[in-house]
């Protein structure tokens, strides 16, 4: 009896393990392929297609545009989400539970709606599509993430830390500064990264609100237009790859942490 | 704790108003003018409710909700019975020492963008793609299959997202289960079947909710996975909202079908949130 559980168990955990990277073991290995379309048989291996990737200007421009937005409203998002969950852990605030809730309140919404809000927003205050009004509309995705996390992670232990150096007559600055900051360092860069993974990812907002100059995502769903084409593989292997290392600097600065 | 002047009072108003003011100027403030914008004529101007009557009149409309209904509670469904056994599968049979390496596994696609994974499924499911080359080469059928362009087409598409979702939510649930719990009822004379059933089970249902519930939010959604897979042969309301916008530049219809969308999430959400509530006391 236990040894048909195991050989089912292993059976079925295969089968969802090959479920899983089906796709992804495809994208990659017909971004190898050497002739011009990425279905069986296999001709690779060859580097042509990522060449062509390369020397592509709209992509490589798109990709450094997608880095940007990226990096920029991570930054802005984590910056705001830090200040706020110091404030509302450190002080008692009239209201706290209900401002909190409205700061977390855009997780619950699909970016679709986040997106179209903006459009008709800026659309009415004559603010034009641009890779600004795409950033904008990650922060309002990532602020809520950002403040959650970092929030979670803020407890007496660090209050003690801070009275310390208060008691000791820092200035608020200096205890936000030389204390708070390092000793909440792990769970500020945690932020960051999974704000950076999210923005990097992210296509519908950018869709919606860019217009010549866009973001690698929506340069993407633009190759799509022509099919199954070995290239569109070779640049999605690549933000395939981007993803993978920040989401493994997100692991190692949150989870690393903690003793499990 | 002690505060002394107004440079203290001050403070913490200063740390929190950034982030409110971000959130009202690009969260509410365009939910209302998304609202504002809904209530107004594409041609012509003038206030009235002539976009949400058209929801409910235009056939093809409430078909693209009926659709997006169905598509996600099928993906729910599935998704959930196939990610359940799995996450038991890596709580409980994998040794302790890999179950880190595992999870991270089976989940590492779940970070792809949402194109690039539709497009990935795109190039398993196309008329010349690795499912129909490998049928045909082995001779199991003479015609390729029309597998792209379809309902499975999406369905698959959401499903190999939402079982690596759901995965992480059922595992963590497993692992939190204190193993006293089975313990106690081997020791009560229960076989393996019957503390799964009985005991196991019952305790990650909260569990599941939460994690179909996530699921149903984000399937229903989601414009990439029913574009690309299940193309235009079939709308799903996300779909419908983009075409008001990309084809006509009708924003007023599409603010009218997002607030729509968005109703029947939020009484998805109640009924999800009264059902947890009757089941915990």
């Amino acid at each position: 009896m236990r040894r048909i559980v195991r050989i089912a168990s292993l059976a079925y955990a295969l089968a969802v393990y090959a479920f899983i990277f089906l796709p992804v073991v495809v994208l990659v290995l017909f971004s190898l392929q050497s002739t011009s379309f990425p279905i069986p048989p296999f001709t690779g291996p060859s580097l042509r297609w990522y060449e062509a990737v390369l020397s592509d200007t709209r992509l490589t421009s798109a990709l450094v545009n997608s880095l940007l937005v990226a990096s920029i409203s991570s930054l802005a998002a984590v910056t705001l989400g830090f200040l706020s969950a110091w404030g509302f852990a450190r002080f008692v605030l009239p209201g706290s539970a209900l401002l909190r809730g409205l700061i977390t309140l855009p997780l619950t919404v699909s970016y679709l709606i986040i997106g179209m809000g903006l459009l008709v927003l800026f659309n009415w205050a004559g603010v034009p599509k641009s890779l600004l009004a795409a950033g904008i509309g990650h922060v309002v995705i990532n602020l809520p993430l950002c403040f959650a996390i970092i929030y979670s992670q803020m407890g007496d232990h660090q209050i003690n830390i801070e009275r310390a150096a208060r008691d000791l007559g820092a200035p608020e600055w200096k205890v936000l500064l030389l204390v708070t900051v390092p000793v909440m360092a792990p769970a500020i860069f945690a932020g960051f990264f999974l704000s950076m993974t999210f923005s990097w990812d992210e296509f519908v907002i950018s869709f919606l609100l860019t217009r010549f100059d866009t973001t690698l995502p929506v340069e993407i769903w633009n190759l799509l237009r022509s099919g199954l084409n070995p290239k569109t593989n070779a640049v999605g292997s690549l933000v395939f790859a981007v993803s993978i290392v920040l989401v493994v600097l997100f692991e190692l600065t949150l989870l690393r942490r903690k003793p499990v | 704790m002690s505060t002394t002047g107004n440079d203290r009072r001050a403070l913490p108003w200063a740390l929190v108003t950034p982030a409110l003011g971000w959130t009202l100027a690009f969260f509410v403030l365009p939910f209302i003018a998304m609202g504002l914008s809904s209530l107004t004529a594409h041609e012509g101007g003038g206030f009235g409710l002539s976009n949400y009557s058209q929801f409910f009149t235009n056939p093809s409309y409430w078909q693209a909700m009926v659709n997006s209904l169905q598509v996600t509670a099928i993906v729910t469904v599935v998704s959930v019975l196939l990610a359940y056994p799995f996450a038991w599968i890596l709580a409980e049979q994998v040794p302790e020492r890999w179950q880190r390496l595992a999870l991270m596994l089976a989940v590492l696609p779940f970070w792809t963008s949402y194109v690039v994974r539709s497009y990935s499924w795109l190039l398993v499911l196309a008329q010349n793609g690795v499912i129909n080359r490998a049928l045909t080469g082995s001779g199991l059928i003479s015609e390729p299959l029309q597998l792209a362009n379809t309902r499975l087409a999406t369905v698959t598409g959401f499903v190999h997202f939402f079982v690596m979702l759901l995965t992480l939510t059922i595992f963590a649930n497993l692992k939190q289960l204190s193993p006293s719990y089975r313990k106690a009822a081997a020791d009560l004379g229960a076989g393996p079947v019957r503390t799964f059933l009985h005991v196991v089970l019952p305790l990650t249902l909260p569990g599941i909710m939460v994690g179909a519930f996530l699921t149903f939010v984000l399937c229903i959604g989601d414009y990439i996975t029913p574009q690309i897979l299940g193309g235009n042969n079939e709308l799903l309301m996300p779909q419908l909202v983009m075409m008001q916008i990309g084809r006509r530049g009708d924003f007023p219809l599409a603010s009218a079908l997002s607030i729509i969308l968005m109703a029947v999430v939020t009484v998805a959400y109640l009924a999800c949130a009264r059902w947890l509530k009757i089941e915990r006391t």
